[in-house]
């Protein structure tokens, strides 16, 4: 979204709407997904303030409450409202998937533009280490990564599982950013800053960079979505974020299915959430591509 | 050509080297081993001296260097080792589970592709309009949605409107197509879903760009039927992303039955692997890594030599 | 949703009666594959090596065992391969006179050397086996067989619980030709005397096995072979009994999952439901500040409802019944009134927690944050780690619960690195003298996971094992269960609650306390 409201982009070419007018006329979809997306960032800032109760608390009077004007989405088996940790649920997702798919693209980026940018034998070894990297389908690494590293849990937040999403992504963004950053390399006006004797750092960071602004914030957002999928797939499996924590892959896991007669609300309302989120983030990034670089049209 | 071919598969050898050298030692960062969750899983009354005895007879108590050591000559020999868990070879353990993941992975392919080839080609034909934005809402989805949720909403489905339910014993397809079929054919379905959307979305770009080039244009020009246009000329060159695609979706397939075996209670790789994980079987996750990682270098291998084929300029690039 | 059976009353509520009167008022009938669930697949098939239900449901039916218990009379015991035996007055020498012509599968004949090959690998397991009983017989000093069908025990020392011991499900008779050949062998090969022979071990899948012809207990077993099916999820489990792949599951189920089955299936299915011998435990690192001071812990304890918490996790979880070191229900148990008298165990919970406040804050810790440990297993770890976290905001103390495969977890436990932890307690029986065990001071036993060390428990504990006398015994034991809880170095949290759900074609099946026994399927028949 940054860049939707950065000056550079809006001075390129005079135009008569802002640029954020511009994005919803030319992609409507894109608009309505950016709109879930900001709701699901108000509801993770201030869960405390939208959820009707708190995420934690027993009730073992109100066991699995069908969904009523007292708790909108039923309740769970220990009676605690699903509107409510579905609600601390978003902060979950948003905190984890941002600072995977933030650490994961921007580490991948850097790779990318050094691989670039030094060409030669860096280059070739920064590409043997993602092709390693690449070797393992996404899910697999990030188990392995869990396996080795258990947990180490900072403010609440488990470091080493949000570490755990983000290295499936690095090889992904390290590959594309390479890609943007080596069409920049061979450029005229590289050649001649290198002449003029200019130092590395600043021909990265002042002629490589901009270049790789858009792909790589194009994959940031794409990685958010699936960063997200992939918190919910290993909560699931019992690897991710533990209870009592209010996390929307913990919620469809244990003996959620158990209750399917009695309380379908308990593995509909988390599905929908994770989907829902995934979703967003998924056409937002589909949108934003379309509009920052039409030359790739998927 | 064969020069080129050579070379590629020179390179898949650090690849792989590399993935060996980070599984094992990534596994090893963080003391605390199999033989505890062994002997003491279920509440055993162990000394501490049994535990050691254990280690040794595993060798654990190995020096790390020397097991590292043990493990490279192993895989030079093709010996991917010995489970910790069931002592038995790793590749038996592998192979007896195989034969399941792989054939939910080729009905997958099957639905995926069945689905996939007419919806992209509908949306890029028909592109801008309301049949572009539901194919592209539906592929979206099929991103979106966590399989394992998919593969539950189907059990539960089933349960509930039919009091029906998939064998849970694995019966090979040439034994009993039938019996085998509806075992399977459900989790391909959960997995398929995401399959196919990658597919048609690939499908659908690649044909856009094609029949943006010089030749369909032509031939459009020249007042060639639409169709025929479609078939001959432009479905045909945009299959080539779209084998891609259809590849490497393949071999990481094996990753996405991960959780979706754990939901339909099969005997595949993927549930192998959650539970090696859990039990810090490294034997086996090392195993398992590994033989992924070679099945991904060889799609990709594949799939870089069919494009040498169609395209010269890679060969001598 | 029904109503929840409370705790203690339900306790005993055995039903197997009902069954027998079924069982017994028809003529068994032969023949049948029994198909049944297994939720976990055994690393290896050697009981001696093993604490884990898994191997013996695998491996049961293919082994007797010495001695074994009378499930319908639980905890008397019965023979097994004995047909007899003596106690010496003096509790010294147990004589057992063996039943002839038993057959192994391979076709030899069992003798007292192989009953005392097999427990001298059990006591004194050789180079590169693995035995978890050692400990167990520490206090057998000799065995001896003068004649091939009698085998005598002498030990060092009384011990109340040897009986006990010669009747577990784990120490399953092997050949001594066999052993002799290769000590580990059993790990991998299955030659037994038990009532199915073995056929196959599909890895991941299923265990089979089929009628033992030669079996020494005439006319058994009615089966004509069995096939564990490895169901690896709960929710995969239940479905395949709902949807009747497998005929039953005999480890147990939760209440939600019992009540599932029931509504889905209705008469189909049988329920069997009984008190269980496992418990989970609160445990403080006694050796960690602030948790080396007992205001603390007591306070920590005192905050826990107990029996609310038990009305409503019965509900949703195996955990139930409120109880001390020994099984609620067993013969030894502290009745509910003397219990509700203990530290932890009151009714009026908010006094309980008024007085929990005023201690944290007389031990200056009225802001306490801790770690909470547990292992990542579904039921009923993770519900009594969500509730215990609850309990304890209650009266202020914010928790973080760490739920951790059990490599790491019990690692934690062993190396003193934690603060809290919820540990398990896994008995096969109720002889005390298990149970007890947890609670010894941690230099005599590591597996007491608070580090505690107390001299006064292990001479109370030593002079129960050879207290001769049951109500002195009792006695001893209610001491050493207020010693332990006064100090709050450990404490039981609740009990499980076993819940068995079978098909009712299957007959002769027994319920037990213990999920670990009647594992043999020697008397199962199908009524179809």
């Amino acid at each position: 979204m940054a860049v939707i409201s950065a000056p550079a982009s809006a001075a390129v070419a005079p135009r008569r709407r802002g640029p954020v007018m511009e994005f919803i006329y030319k992609q409507p979809l894109g608009a309505v997904s950016l709109v879930v997306i900001l709701i699901m960032m108000f509801a993770g800032i201030f869960s405390e303030l939208v959820a009707p109760y708190d995420p934690l608390t027993i009730d073992f009077a109100s066991i699995l409450a069908a969904p009523s004007w007292d708790h909108w989405m039923g309740t769970d088996a220990y009676g605690r409202d699903i509107f409510s940790r579905i609600i601390h649920g978003s902060r979950t997702a948003l905190v984890i998937g941002f600072a995977a798919s933030f650490i994961g693209s921007t580490l991948g980026a850097m790779l990318g533009v050094a691989s670039a940018f030094f060409g030669g034998k860096i280059d070739d070894w920064i590409q043997r280490f993602v092709d390693v990297l690449l070797a393992f389908p996404i899910i697999v690494l990030a188990l392995v990564v869990v396996a080795a590293l258990r947990k180490t849990v900072v403010a609440g937040v488990d470091v080493n599982l949000v570490f755990a999403i983000s290295i499936p992504i690095l090889p992904r963004v390290a590959r594309v950013v390479r890609a943007a950053a080596l069409s920049v390399r061979v450029m005229p006006y590289v050649d001649a800053a290198r002449a003029a004797g200019y130092s590395n750092s600043r021909i990265i960071f002042r002629h490589m960079a901009p270049n790789v602004v858009a792909p790589y914030l194009i994959m940031f957002t794409a990685f958010i979505a699936q960063a997200i999928l992939l918190e919910a797939s290993l909560s699931f499996l019992g690897l991710g974020v533990t209870e009592p924590t209010a996390a929307w892959g913990l919620m469809l896991s244990g003996n959620a299915a158990d209750f399917y007669r009695e309380a379908p609300w308990m593995i509909l309302f988390p599905g929908i959430a994770i989907s829902l989120a995934v979703f967003a983030f998924n056409l937002f990034g589909d949108s934003l591509r379309d509009y920052l670089d039409p030359r790739f049209r998927v | 050509m064969l020069r080129y071919t050579i070379n590629r598969i020179l390179l898949m050898i650090p690849t792989l080297i590399g993935v060996a050298v980070l599984v094992f030692f990534m596994l090893r960062i963080v003391p605390g081993d199999i033989v505890e969750v062994k002997l003491r899983g279920d509440g055993g009354n162990i000394t501490q001296e049994v535990v050691e005895q254990e280690r040794k007879r595993l060798g654990l108590d190995r020096p790390l260097l020397i097991q590292f050591k043990d493990y490279m000559i192993g895989l030079a020999k093709l010996d991917l080792g010995i489970s910790m868990w069931t002592e038995r070879p790793v590749i038996e353990e592998i192979a007896i589970r195989l034969e399941l993941s792989l054939e939910v992975a080729i009905l997958a392919t099957i639905i995926a592709i069945l689905l996939a080839v007419p919806l992209g080609t509908a949306a890029a034909l028909m592109r801008d309009t309301w049949v572009d934005y539901a194919v592209r809402i539906i592929t979206i989805g099929g991103l979106s949605i966590p399989s394992f949720w998919f593969g539950m909403l189907i059990m539960l489905t089933l349960l509930s409107l039919f009091n029906w339910l998939p064998p849970i014993v694995f019966t090979p397809i040439y034994v009993d197509p039938v019996a085998n079929l509806t075992q399977l054919i459900w989790p391909a379905m959960a997995v398929g879903y995401r399959y196919c959307a990658v597919t048609a979305r690939m499908i659908r770009s690649s044909l856009l760009e094609i029949m943006s080039e010089d030749y369909i244009r032509t031939a459009r020009a020249k007042g060639v039927y639409e169709k025929l246009v479609v078939s001959r000329h432009a479905l045909r060159n945009a299959m080539l992303p779209a084998i891609t695609v259809i590849g490497l979706e393949f071999a990481f397939l094996i990753g996405g039955l991960v959780v979706t075996e754990q939901v339909f209670n099969l005997n595949g790789i993927g549930q192998l692997f959650v539970q090696s994980v859990s039990r810090n079987d490294f034997m086996l996750i090392q195993g398992m890594v590994m033989m992924i990682a070679v099945f991904y270098v060889f799609v990709n291998l594949i799939v870089d030599l069919l494009y040498a084929v169609f395209d010269p300029r890679i060969r001598y690039g | 949703m029904k109503a929840p059976i409370l705790g203690l009353v339900g306790a005993l509520a055995f039903t197997f009666g009902g069954v027998f009167s079924e069982a017994h008022a028809q003529q068994p009938k032969r023949g049948g594959i029994l198909q049944f669930a297994i939720s976990a697949e055994a690393p290896h098939y050697d009981p001696h090596a093993s604490d884990t239900y898994a191997t013996l449901h695998f491996s049961s039916p293919f082994y007797s065992t010495l001695l074994t218990y009378d499930l319908s009379k639980f905890p008397a015991i019965k023979g097994d391969l004995a047909k007899s035996w003596t106690v010496s007055p003096d509790k010294l020498t147990y004589t057992f006179v063996l039943n002839e012509g038993v057959k192994f599968h391979d076709g030899t004949t069992l003798t007292s050397e192989d009953i005392k090959a097999t427990y001298d690998r059990l006591r004194n397991p050789p180079q590169g086996v693995v035995s978890n009983r050692r400990a167990t017989f520490a206090d057998i000093d000799t065995i001896e067989t003068p004649n091939p069908t009698t085998v005598v025990f002498k030990l060092k020392a009384v011990n109340s619980s040897m009986l006990d011991h010669f009747a577990s499900p784990w120490n399953t008779v092997y050949s001594a030709k066999d052993l002799a050949a290769d000590p580990a062998g059993p790990r991998t090969k299955i030659n037994g005397t038990g009532p199915f022979t073995f056929v196959e071990h599909v890895k991941g899948s299923h265990v089979a096995g089929k009628k033992n012809d030669n079996y020494f207990k005439k006319g058994l077993p009615y089966l004509d072979g069995y096939r564990g099916v490895f169901t690896l999820q709960a929710a995969a489990m239940l479905n395949a009994i709902q949807g009747g792949q497998v005929l039953g599951e005999f480890r147990g189920i939760s209440p939600a999952e019992r009540d599932r089955l029931v509504s889905a299936m209705g008469d189909k299915l049988r329920i069997e439901e009984s008190s269980w011998t496992l418990n989970l435990l609160v445990s403080f690192n006694t050796e960690k500040p602030p948790f080396n001071d007992v205001k603390v812990r007591r306070a920590l304890l005192l905050a826990i409802d107990r029996w609310g918490g038990s009305q409503g996790l019965s509900r949703i979880s195996t955990l139930r019944a409120v109880g001390g070191v020994v099984r609620p229900g067993a013969p030894l148990a502290t009745p509910e009134a003397e219990l509700a008298k203990l530290p932890g165990f009151g009714k009026d919970i908010k006094a309980a927690r008024a007085e929990a406040r005023k201690l944290l804050k007389e031990a200056g810790q009225e802001n306490l944050k801790f770690v909470l440990w547990n292992r990542n297993l579904a039921m009923p770890y993770t519900p009594a780690g969500i509730f215990l976290v609850d309990q304890w905001r209650q009266i202020g103390v914010e928790v973080e619960h760490k739920q951790s495969d059990t490599a790491p977890y019990i690692a934690a436990m062993q190396s003193g690195n934690f603060d809290v932890a919820i540990d398990f307690s896994n008995l096969f029986n109720d002889d005390p003298t298990l149970s007890l065990t947890k609670f010894l001071s941690h230099k005599k036993n590591p597996l007491n996971m608070s580090r505690a060390n107390d001299d006064e428990v292990d001479k109370l504990y030593d002079q129960q094992l050879r207290e001769g006398d049951v109500e002195k015994r009792k006695a001893l034991i209610r001491a050493l269960e207020k010693r332990v809880f006064e100090q709050g170095y450990q404490q039981p949290l609740l009990w499980w609650h076993r819940i068995v759900p079978t098909h009712k074609v299957v007959m002769g099946w027994k319920m037990s306390p213990s999920h670990n026994l009647g594992a043999d399927l020697a008397e199962v028949w199908l009524n179809q």
